[in-house]
């Protein structure tokens, strides 16, 4: 057990999840303190003991069902398929697959469907992978092609229909009770799919073992995907995490030095004063209220930029919650200002889609032209910059070889209290090809390369920022 | 203490009408073997907090609550010096030996005494909870941690109070920040989402006295189908009761558009949210 538990631990690092020697301590004394032959009440110690975030919890599911997969029935000895609705079925003979009762198998995993059976649904997604995912010993292909070949036999989009017509019945039912069966039945059919790709996995570690079959399954954690090229259903994981971060940064802006300014705290000094028998000689004063900072966002929405703007967008949407004197502008050979696509209480996909249909961002062609825009910025905005605006500029600074005007962002520095841009190219790649990042680096308060969303959360806990008015310390 | 199984634990939770799934059972299990502390997550009105209640009522203890803000510091917290008292004591005394009193105004008898040292003194075991502990500004955060891993506090003129019990301790937190390494490690860590619609349709029958097992089932089924749409608030099971409770005054048996539209407001606090749901759901547009 004690080999298992490291080895899964070691794969818990290797996949990014931060695992302390005091959580590893832990995890062991809660261990011992369970029933080890129950797996559910295994999983839920591990993972109360050893993940902290929910972000991580992917991450540990999938390490969990590799390391400690149930023993998987041996492939050579075919499973039988319970006795289902019509009449006992022939063993089948697995290697010849036309020999095999396609049929019966799928009657039978519709009624255990309808029926809301999970044990007839497991036993037989383990037929259908016996019978359908034609799994080969050693061959050195993924999970997914089985999972595929498995579900592509069993056809799950008729048996969906069928499902739902089935519950419907013949009854004249509102659009509204319709929605709620369909839903019902999509989640009926999840969870079949979900038995098939843990057989699957289940056969795949008894096959090549964990750790091969582990490795192939890591996926890069949330805060590692790169972000120019995060997939929608990354962009979702990722929103859960922005709102924490745009607080942080929020506060981070708004911290200043402690200095004795305010009014004086009567009650802080006598209390105080006791130390002193009485004589208030170390006056204490209020905390002067933080100031608010304020932020404009610049973002480039050009195409090349698709995916990431669409983040940085959402860490706008995000932000407008936080900074009441947030103003964003998107830009792609001109500027437009888009801050009130996302005043308070709109919801996102309706901002981004006025973002990219009402903003005037396109000048002369639609490709990007960072010099012009600058200059469209300042003179049409620059006028409204002030000491304590902190302007953040998110782009790749791919210019397509047009006039970078780096001075442009000099003077917007000038007048604004700090200029940071956000990258999101790895550093390397700055300044190869269009890139005019060394056009616009030495104007700025500080550049960041931001390809994930940890990079983006270590900026904001780098932050420092030049004081601004009032004094701000960094 | 006193729970022999995740089992146990899962049907003393049951008896007192909180239905826990597997997974709130075996940490709350684990977190009383092995005295830790308990960090609760998940969105607002999961019953993150009524899991405290209903543990300080399955095991007849206390419940000792700090409600965690921004501005929270030790005095509120933790424990702070009589100090009215104590200049009292300084005047009453003037003549005395300046010894004695400094002796003497630095004892229990002028310690007022917070809820996390409340909690160390008691003399029965109590259940502490920390409600909403993501409010306080990361550097209060480390004000709790000499409690959590030693459950003791140390006050600088009298020395470190040890628990005379060991008291079961509940964190929730809404994560609208990241709470720090040093909290974390401390904790076992629990994360509650919305129940299924079943377990939902479970508490919806345990917390509304009255309600039809197909009403239950209903409403279970449509909090699910608003939950999924993507919305600045999500119904909580609160509002779910709530909701229950409604149709219950309003007597309906079964829930179609007409009574899901007038009562969206019991659901969804959020006008956006409520025109939302309406267009996808009351009006019949389907995706």
């Amino acid at each position: 057990m004690l080999g298992v538990l490291t080895g899964f631990i070691e794969e818990l690092r290797e996949a990014g999840v931060p695992v302390s020697m005091v959580e590893v301590i832990d995890s062991m004394r809660a261990v011992e303190a369970i029933e080890i032959d129950n797996r559910n009440s295994l999983r839920e110690t591990l993972r109360a003991t050893l993940v902290k975030n929910l972000r991580h919890e992917r991450a540990f599911d999938t390490a969990f069902d590799v390391y400690f997969s149930l023993v998987p029935t041996v492939a050579s000895e075919p499973t039988e398929l319970p006795e289902g609705g019509d009449g006992p079925h022939e063993q089948p003979d697995h290697q010849g697959s036309g020999e095999f009762d396609l049929d019966g198998l799928l009657q039978g995993l519709f009624q255990a469907l309808a029926d809301l059976d999970p044990d007839a649904l497991r036993s037989l997604a383990r037929a259908a992978v016996d019978q359908l995912a034609g799994m080969e010993p050693g061959r050195p292909v993924g999970g997914t092609y089985y999972l595929y070949r498995t579900l592509r036999r069993l056809e799950l989009q008729a048996m969906q229909e069928r499902l739902l017509a089935e519950l419907i019945g013949d009854d004249e039912l509102s659009e509204f009770d319709r929605r709620l069966i369909r839903e019902d039945v999509e989640a009926r059919i999840e969870q079949l799919r979900e038995e098939i790709q843990d057989e699957i996995r289940r056969r795949l570690v008894a096959d090549r073992g964990r750790e091969a079959v582990a490795r192939t399954l890591r996926r890069p954690l949330v805060e590692d995907v790169d972000l120019m090229h995060a997939t929608t259903s990354d962009l979702a994981d990722m929103e859960a995490a922005i709102g924490p971060l745009t607080r942080k940064l929020a506060a981070r802006l708004a911290r200043r030095r402690k200095k004795r300014t305010g009014r004086l705290d009567f009650r802080r000094t006598v209390r105080r004063s006791l130390a002193t028998g009485g004589v208030p000689v170390d006056p204490q004063f209020r905390h002067p209220r933080p100031h608010r900072p304020e932020v404009w966002l610049v973002c480039d929405i050009s195409g090349s930029m698709a995916t990431f703007s669409r983040f940085t967008l959402q860490f706008t949407h995000a932000m407008a919650t936080q900074f009441s004197k947030l103003r964003s502008f998107a830009f792609v050979d001109t500027v437009d200002e888009v801050t009130d696509f996302f005043g308070p209480g709109v919801d996102f996909g309706s901002a981004l889609k006025r973002v990219t249909t009402e903003a005037e961002v396109v000048w002369k062609d639609g490709h990007s032209d960072y010099g012009n825009s600058f200059e469209t910025f300042f003179s049409r905005y620059g006028s409204q910059l002030s000491p304590r605006t902190t302007v953040i500029i998110t782009g790749d600074a791919r210019n397509n070889y047009r006039p970078p005007r780096g001075k442009i962002i000099g003077e917007i520095a000038q007048s604004a209290r700090a200029v940071v841009w956000l990258n999101p190219e790895p550093m390397a790649y700055w300044d190869t090809g269009d890139s005019a990042m060394s056009h616009y680096s030495p104007h700025c308060t500080s550049v960041h390369e931001v390809r994930t969303l940890r990079q983006l959360e270590e900026f904001v806990e780098g932050l420092t920022l030049p004081a601004g008015i009032p004094a701000l310390k960094g | 203490m006193e729970f022999e199984s995740p089992q146990v634990v899962a049907d003393a939770l049951r008896s007192v009408g909180y239905l826990p799934n597997d997974r709130i059972a075996q940490v709350v299990f684990l977190a009383a073997r092995l005295d830790k502390p308990i960090l609760v997550e998940g969105p607002a009105g999961v019953g993150k907090t009524e899991l405290a209640k209903s543990l300080a009522r399955v095991t007849h203890r206390d419940l000792i609550r700090l409600q965690c803000y921004e501005g929270l510091d030790e005095s509120k917290a933790l424990y702070e010096w009589n100090y009215k008292k104590q200049l009292l004591r300084i005047q009453a005394d003037a003549d005395h030996d300046w010894e004695d009193i400094e002796h003497d105004i630095f004892s229990e008898e002028f310690l007022l005494a917070r809820p996390l040292l409340e909690a160390i003194r008691a003399e029965e075991p109590v259940i502490l909870l920390i409600d909403e502990v993501d409010r306080v500004e990361v550097e209060t955060e480390a004000l709790l941690l000499e409690i959590l891993s030693d459950f003791q506090v140390s006050i600088p003129e009298l020395g470190t109070i040890e628990a005379s019990s060991q008291p079961i301790v509940i964190l929730t937190s809404n994560n609208t920040r990241e709470l720090s390494e040093a909290l974390k490690r401390r904790c076992l860590f629990l994360h509650i989402d919305y129940p299924d619609p079943t377990r939902e349709q479970e508490i919806l029958t345990a917390r509304v006295p009255g309600l039809s097992e197909h009403l239950a089932s209903q409403i279970a089924k449509v909090a699910r189908s608003i939950r999924n749409l993507d919305l600045k608030k999500a119904p909580s099971v609160s509002e779910t009761i709530d909701w229950a409770r409604t149709l219950l005054v309003l007597s309906v048996e079964d829930v179609d558009e007409t009574i899901l539209g007038d009562t969206l407001h019991v659901l969804l606090k959020y006008q956006t949210d409520i025109e939302k749901t309406a267009k996808e759901l009351v009006s019949g547009v389907t995706d």
